[in-house]
């Protein structure tokens, strides 16, 4: 019997015969640690007995969460971080340089590779064919210092999809389909892997989009085959000599088997207060919003710019509506700059976010009133997420949430722009 | 240090889909350094009295998919801190399960229909049962695979990575 690319990264790099259901311990390609996880992370590695870092160069640090630092607390913590990295000489990426997942994206993740961070949206470096998943800062305490982790091989659901999207609809009503399928547990511990000619046609930025939210269905990972466009990208990021071809064995075995058909897909909207409360938008056209938030590590990189720029281009947000827009990183922030994007969303009534996490989590910059209502193209609308339980949080894609923002209610991409 | 294998306490009920944002939300990651403030606001935006009742010993007790969500082990750690004994679901998620475990904080896979708000529970961890002292219901609990009960019986992942200097498996 045949492997899925789970049973393979994890047997190469447990060096034994992983099937779905066994317990393997495998080294460690990347640890990381974001601000908000990162000092209790530091802390129980403290405590390890004889504890110190197993490979500097292999762990990292990224202030991405509350950056520029809102409040004194979380300054101090920041500065425990920078210290830590003083101290271990691990790497750090200070405030402005982008969100976690899409530096390790854009730096660190290849395929094949094993990345554990404490954070659940490690699963985004699927998109390049890595094996990454979150875990809680014990666990990366313990790979910080012993460089290796115990995983569960997951059985793994093939998610093949074909057909072409129509215009305006894309990967994020795709994955949001998805999860609606699947339920906020339908794929609890599992690996949800894809396949098909639709992803052959996705860029790495689609492809990570998708991986991103393979935990929102509870998924251990959420992983594509590398190919030609994998080639592509890292050779662009100047990591060409990192590509390897990899792809499931043609008899492996799957727990189960998913046909997406791309061109039925409508844009769809996950619904308070559930990710898997997902609906076609068109049932809730007319829905008043208070605020549009575009970014995140789902949905802030270059691409999602462009479609957002493409529709609000000329025009001005409604009179109504708060719209803000994060970059992922730094390079998204320039290129997004060099190509205008920027210039037309500012010209448009846009907040301009520092790349980073920004409103996701309820932090800072755009918490959400009482009663108040925001279209986000974020991967989460847990009641509180945005800082207050009073609130409700509609997840859609970049589109959507731009044509959104020049009626000031949840609005079609397809009509009208 | 290992869990007593007899644990007693009142049951708090909660549904399905319990977030680590109704554990324990994002707006307070200013106070992640600080944790017995942190913990005040344990289940606040599923239950606003739930700090204030609980008990130590007593049991969190819900449906499907408990624990959802971020990796914040915090959302684990303040759970312990006011004094829970375990945590009784339908089903749990994944990071949330580790993160529990690691934190030697048992977490029981169970039928919890059976159960209502404010029974009496006992749970015996070495036999696997639950009963419901008040209703007079018994459940079993599924198994907790081997390598997280290693973890579990030393109390939680840093005193058994403390003691072992490694995964014994």
């Amino acid at each position: 019997m045949g492997k899925t690319l789970s049973e393979k990264i994890l047997s190469e790099k447990s060096g034994t015969d992983a099937r779905a259901g066994d317990i393997v311990i495998a080294p460690v390609d990347l640890a990381f640690v974001q601000d908000t996880t990162g000092p209790l992370t530091i802390r129980q590695f403290k405590e390890i007995k004889h504890g110190r870092l197993a490979s500097p160069q292999r762990t990292a640090v990224f202030l991405d969460h509350a950056i520029p630092s809102p409040n004194r607390q979380l300054s101090n913590d920041h500065q425990f971080l920078r210290q830590f990295a003083e101290e271990t000489g691990c790497l750090i990426f200070e405030g402005g340089s982008g969100i976690c997942h899409q530096l390790v994206a854009e730096m660190f993740a290849n395929p094949g590779d094993v990345i554990v961070a404490a954070d659940s949206h490690t699963v985004t470096a699927g998109g390049l064919g890595a094996f990454a998943t979150g875990m809680g800062s014990s666990d990366i305490a313990v790979v910080f210092a012993l460089g290796k982790t115990w995983f569960r091989v997951p059985e793994t659901f093939k998610i093949s999809i074909n057909g072409r999207f129509q215009k305006w609809v894309g990967v994020k009503d795709l994955v949001l389909h998805l999860i609606g399928v699947l339920g906020a547990d339908g794929a609890t511990y599992k690996a949800l892997e894809f396949d098909g000619k639709t992803v052959s046609n996705m860029t790495i930025s689609e492809r990570l989009t998708v991986a991103n939210m393979a935990v929102e269905a509870g998924a251990k990972v959420g992983i594509f085959p590398s190919d030609n466009v994998t080639q592509r990208y890292l050779a662009a990021q100047g990591k060409g000599n990192k590509y390897r071809a990899l792809r499931p064995d043609a008899d492996a075995d799957y727990e189960r088997a998913m046909i997406i058909n791309a061109s039925e897909l409508e844009p769809m909207v996950a619904m308070p207060h559930t990710v898997d409360n997902v609906t076609p938008v068109n049932m809730l056209a007319g829905t008043k919003i208070d605020q549009v938030f575009i970014g995140t590590c789902t949905n802030g990189r270059l691409e999602d710019l462009a479609v957002a720029a493409a529709i609000l281009k000329n025009k001005k947000r409604h009179p109504s509506v708060r719209l803000i827009v994060a970059p992922a990183s730094q390079q998204v922030l320039i290129q997004a700059m060099r190509i205008g994007y920027i210039q037309v969303l500012v010209a448009a009534g846009a907040v301009i976010l520092p790349p980073g996490c920004a409103a996701c989590l309820g932090l800072h910059q755009g918490v959400l009133g009482d009663n108040e209502a925001c279209l986000s193209t974020a991967n989460r609308n847990f009641k509180g997420r945005m800082g207050n339980p009073e609130a409700s949080i509609y997840l859609a894609s970049p589109a959507t949430a731009a044509a959104s923002a020049l009626t000031g209610e949840i609005t079609d991409p397809r009509k009208g722009t | 240090m290992m869990p007593d294998t007899i644990l007693k306490g009142k049951a708090f009920k909660f549904g399905d889909n319990i977030s680590t944002d109704h554990i324990i939300p994002g707006k307070y990651a200013h106070l992640r350094s600080n944790l017995p403030e942190l913990a005040k606001h344990v289940m606040e935006d599923a239950d606003a009295t739930f700090a204030k009742k609980v008990k130590s010993g007593d049991f969190i007790v819900a449906g499907k998919n408990f624990g959802l969500g971020s990796s914040r082990e915090h959302a684990a750690l303040v759970i312990k801190m006011a004094g829970v004994s375990a945590i009784l679901a339908e089903s749990v998620a994944r990071i949330f399960f580790r993160n529990a475990i690691n934190q030697g904080l048992p977490v029981l896979i169970c039928d919890t229909a059976k159960i209502d708000a404010g029974d009496k529970i006992e749970v015996n961890l070495t036999t696997g049962v639950v009963t419901d002292l008040t209703n007079g219901a018994k459940l079993t609990f599924g198994k907790i695979p081997e390598v997280m009960l290693g973890i579990l019986n030393e109390g939680g992942l840093i005193p058994y990575i403390s003691k072992y200097g490694n995964f014994e498996i």
